[in-house]
């Protein structure tokens, strides 16, 4: 379905308890930190979250953490010199926590996109990240079988959309954000402007809005 | 390993004392060929940068979503859509390109990278590294893009001290703490010496203020000469 321009609070409601919600962003840049407020605001729980980081600082994914909404965080990098909100749940055992190589995690989301049902990765090889994984030698060279990583929802940050839900992104904030846009049921996209179709140069589309569900504009 | 060493025998320099911090990034960026791909752990590796050659044409790529990266931005240029690995705000030079992080991991898995330069905890003399996790109990495990830039790139070059704080050798038969990645370090650059690391076993290519026979009695591992 064509996407659909809306605001914050009216495009997290897609976030159900229990949910696996992708979140974009390498720290804070591309975090779509608006979303993730009317996430807080909405209420849904017991989520699954995957990002490459665990919050960073009091806002944004950090907030959600702090609220209690998240049963298991899927990242690759948790522990940061601003993460005082994971540590602290993580130490008193309240949160689960998957590590998984940046790599693999970007690749998860993308093989769950673009319909593939697992793959052989050299990553991880030979560490305790491929414990008790199916392993294969292919052409003389070792590789751990990763499965894909759906999600319910995705929050991503991109620059700009049009009115049907093709982005633009902004150097080093695109990171997971076009991965993540084709790996879940429902992506919901926060952007800085939302222009007319026709406005963006189709060359310059990077992710297409095919897989663009929501839209919120958030002037920054 | 792809990059050769030119050189045919084992220098020892004995009339100065060990590399400072920046002596060692300026050694690593000595031996970086002219036009690479390089990507520059976050710590200690990030400084080589500083001494690489204007004209060098080396390419420095940041695992999260560039080719093409400057120098740390300050002041007016500070962009917040703008960071390195480490999250600090850098810059774009003229010719970077922007994608996203699966692209940029399959551009390391798929063999483009030149060299990646990383610290470690310890690295084995067959070139397992070990740069994650200590394997403590209470410790917060984090990996980040460490195990795919291990075994991606066509050389991985490890920064590190020769010596823990305890005085235990970094350079170990084989490690202990929690592997990143196995036989996938090809030189490790020390603040006494330069090693060559791999199934030949361990090699000096360099000294900095002892000999290697003196290196030789501090580790637990068998050290060749080039010459040998």
């Amino acid at each position: 379905m064509t996407a659909t321009i809306t605001d914050a609070a009216d495009a997290v409601t897609a976030v159900k308890d229990g949910a696996t919600v992708l979140v974009g962003g390498f720290g804070m840049a591309g975090m779509p930190v608006e979303l993730i407020d009317a996430l807080i605001e909405h209420g849904a729980g017991d989520l699954t979250i995957v990002s490459n980081n665990a919050g960073n600082g009091d806002t944004g994914l950090a907030a959600l953490l702090a609220a209690g909404r998240v049963r298991k965080v899927i990242c690759s990098f948790p522990r940061q010199s601003d993460s005082w909100i994971f540590d602290g749940l993580y130490r008193a055992g309240k949160i689960e926590l998957e590590v998984v190589p940046q790599g693999n995690l970007a690749e998860r989301m993308r093989a769950a996109g673009a319909g593939i049902g697992a793959f052989f990765s050299p990553t991880g090889v030979g560490t305790p990240l491929a414990e008790g994984k199916e392993t294969r030698t292919i052409d003389g060279r070792d590789y751990v079988l990763e499965y894909p990583i759906r999600g319910d929802v995705a929050l991503i940050r991109a620059h700009v959309a049009d009115r049907i839900g093709n982005l633009v992104y902004r150097k080093t904030a695109r990171n997971f954000g076009p991965v993540m846009a084709t790996a879940a049921t429902v992506t919901i996209a926060q952007v800085s402007r939302v222009v007319d179709v026709g406005e963006l140069d189709p060359e310059n589309v990077v992710t297409p809005g095919i897989y663009v569900d929501r839209i919120v504009e958030v002037p920054s | 390993m792809t990059l050769a060493v030119t050189q045919e025998r084992t220098v020892e320099n004995t009339g100065r004392g060990p590399l400072s911090r920046d002596e060692m990034a300026r050694v690593v960026a000595r031996d970086i060929p002219d036009g690479s791909y390089v990507n520059l752990g976050i710590g200690q590796p990030t400084k080589v940068a500083d001494y690489l050659e204007l004209g060098s044409g080396v390419t420095l790529h940041t695992e999260n979503g560039m080719l093409g990266m400057g120098p740390i931005a300050t002041g007016d240029d500070i962009d917040p859509d703008l960071m390195n690995a480490g999250k600090q705000p850098v810059t774009e030079l003229p010719g970077a390109s922007y994608f996203h992080h699966a692209d940029s991991f399959a551009m390391m898995r798929g063999g483009h990278l030149d060299v990646c330069i990383m610290g470690a905890f310890q690295v084995s003399a067959g070139g397992d590294l070990a740069n994650w996790h200590t394997g403590a109990a209470d410790a917060i495990p984090a990996v980040g893009g460490a195990m795919d830039l291990a075994i991606g790139a066509k050389d991985v070059f490890v920064m590190m001290s020769l010596f823990a704080k305890d005085g235990a050798p970094k350079l170990v038969p084989a490690c202990t703490y929690p592997l990143t990645g196995v036989a996938c370090v090809s030189r490790v650059y020390t603040e006494l010496a330069t090693f060559l690391v791999g199934p030949a076993g361990t090699t000096v290519v360099e000294t900095f203020g002892v000999t290697v026979a003196e290196l030789a009695s501090r580790l637990d591992v068998p050290v060749h000469r080039l010459e040998d």
